[in-house]
């Protein structure tokens, strides 16, 4: 049924430049994004946490989803960014913009140095490695606790105006402006990366690394590079938590922020890009809605959400959604 | 260095090559020299080594001694993707494919990996027009452009096979190494499979092993024969067909089954 049509949009290449095209539906996405501006104004900070780790399920999505590198560490670039963006402001420069790339870019440069790891293994064996770097450097943060403040967290951390004319209110009006502006220029970058030809030669990694060499592709390059660049996005949503709630905690680096962007992405649905997006929205309101009725048992819902995605929506519920939506567009034609 | 290099007019030679596996020598003093231009079977019985040396001479192995040369230049310690590019390419005896990959992505992406774009992140796929166009072109000559828009893992099995040669075609090889390309493929198919392989261009040369001894001589110019590690014999079909160590090898073990 599909080769007619796709001919007629220009064979190979209109098939392939259809992929890349804007849908509605994106666009729709967006312009939702404002509406709690509007709806829910009381909801503004959680709006802004919700970006932010939607910026960080992204930045996992690109190196899991895309290029099939696994990782159970990745709160460690999460963690660096918001330790950088926090001591910046706490010693003295509280210039937002410009202590959020700079956070950004030493998470980059440290995820770079790690990727010459990375690169030469898969699978379990880079399950334990990333899951060793993540204690290494949550332990290295506890214990220089002087520079960190430890377990107390660290305090004292001011953020100056955005761009010296919007302050960071009580409310979460720029906080939630910021995170969403960073989200969305970011998840641009993120966008046409993953439709360039760097990206499906990450989809060849994905699917089949041995075949890649034989193809005369440099794969290992190709894995340092994604890595890099998901630890300076990963840093980026790490600084956008410290400067918008203006504290970091030890929990930034933990295990638990490393698991839990995980099951964001996998319940949203990986390789996708919307996938993490979507994971954030869910889990972060259903965090915040079972919270509310019972703050000590709510990972029991959230447990109950993963089994049920994982066992009727196997490629999370991103995919969920498009299977339904194209059976409903073939009903009604 | 100072072993002494092939024929100047081989395309892809090895001397004196030798692998083994522990106790087992999957090649001994392997050395053959390949012409530009010919059509090669490599044939032997099970065991013989032939898939051994098609991973020494593209890299995925590492030879214990001995040389390989490509056009001349000395290639032993060149990684397996620098020798993709020098023209050296090859298919897998298994299907070594990209499943979640339609096939015109794969092919796609193996013509961006040798025009060197598969490294640009800020430009987006449909801007390399003549790297679509060409995988298409490609997809079309070996029958796959109609369904070149299915996902590979949904492609018939034949259709697998011809995307693996496909694959290594997008890397403009002056050498094609194909290991069984006709594996599990149905016996009446596997004449077309090879059609299509006869049909490829006379700059490219084919080197492939097939047990299908009717296949062997309709689309061999030449003829290597393996046993136990070692060359037994190179030469033309009619000599090969005459040759008695040949016929020992293989009436021989037909008799014993």
């Amino acid at each position: 049924m599909a080769t007619v049509s796709l001919e007629a949009v220009g064979g190979a290449h209109g098939y392939l430049r259809a992929q890349t095209r804007w849908r509605r539906s994106e666009i729709a996405f967006w312009l939702a994004t404002l509406l709690p501006f509007l709806l829910f104004p009381a909801y503004l900070q959680l709006a802004s946490q919700i970006a932010i780790t939607a910026l960080f399920a992204v930045s996992l999505d690109l190196i899991l989803g895309y290029a099939g590198i696994v990782s159970l560490g990745h709160a460690a670039f999460f963690g660096l960014g918001a330790y950088t963006a926090g001591l910046f402001s706490k010693f003295g420069w509280g210039e937002p913009l410009s202590g959020l790339i700079l956070a950004s870019a030493l998470a980059g440069v440290v995820g770079y140095a790690a990727s010459f790891v990375i690169a030469h293994f898969r699978h379990l064996a880079l399950i334990m490695i990333t899951l060793g770097m993540g204690l290494l450097l949550q332990e290295a943060a506890n214990s220089a606790s002087e520079l960190t403040g430890g377990v107390d967290g660290l305090q004292g951390v001011r953020m100056r105006p955005l761009f010296e004319l919007f302050p960071f209110d009580l409310w979460g009006r720029t906080a939630y402006t910021y995170s969403l502006a960073a989200l969305f220029l970011t998840f641009l970058v993120a966008r046409r990366l993953t439709h360039s030809p760097f990206g499906l030669s990450l989809r060849g990694i994905r699917e089949n690394a041995v075949r890649m060499p034989a193809l005369g592709a440099p794969s290992r390059t190709r894995v340092r590079q994604v890595y890099t660049i998901a630890a300076a996005m990963a840093g980026m949503a790490g600084a956008l938590l410290a400067q918008t709630t203006l504290t970091v905690s030890l929990e930034v680096l933990s295990f638990q922020r490393s698991a839990d962007v995980l099951v964001i992405l996998i319940l949203g649905g990986a390789g996708r890009l919307y996938g993490g997006v979507l994971g954030a929205i869910i889990y972060m309101v259903a965090r915040d809605q079972f919270s509310g009725i019972n703050p000590q048992y709510w990972y029991f819902w959230i447990g109950l959400l993963l089994i049920a995605v994982v066992l009727f929506l196997p490629n999370g519920i991103l995919a969920g959604l498009d299977r339904a939506a194209a059976r409903f567009r073939r009903r009604s034609p | 260095m100072n072993t002494p290099g092939p024929a100047s007019s081989s395309i892809l030679a090895t001397v004196g090559l030798q692998k083994s596996f522990g106790s087992l020598a999957a090649a001994r003093e392997v050395s053959v020299a390949i012409p530009p231009g010919v059509r090669y079977a490599l044939i032997g019985p099970n065991g013989a080594g032939k898939t051994t040396l098609i991973n020494l001479m593209t890299g995925m192995l590492r030879p214990d001694a001995g040389r390989i040369f490509l056009g001349g230049e000395d290639i032993t310690s060149v990684p397996p993707a620098e020798r993709v590019k020098r023209g050296l390419a090859r298919t897998f005896q298994i299907n070594t494919l990209f499943p979640r990959l339609t096939a015109l992505e794969a092919v796609t992406l193996a013509v961006c990996e040798r025009q060197g774009h598969a490294s640009t992140w800020w430009r987006s796929l449909p801007a390399y027009r003549d790297a679509i166009d060409e995988a298409y072109a490609i997809l079309g000559s070996l029958a796959l452009g109609a369904d070149c828009y299915r996902l590979t893992r949904t492609l018939a099995y034949g259709q697998q096979r011809l995307l693996e040669i496909a694959l290594a075609l997008a890397t403009r090889p002056k050498v094609l190494l194909l290991d069984e390309p006709a594996a599990g493929v149905p016996r009446g198919q596997s004449p077309a499979l090879f059609g299509a392989i006869a049909g490829l261009s006379r700059d490219i040369t084919v080197l492939f092993i097939e047990h299908d001894m009717d296949v062997v001589f309709r689309f061999a110019s030449r003829i290597i024969v393996m046993v136990g590690g070692r060359v037994l014999v190179e030469g033309t079909p009619q000599e090969i067909a005459a040759d008695a160590r040949v016929r020992e090898v293989y009436l021989g073990q037909t008799r014993h089954a």
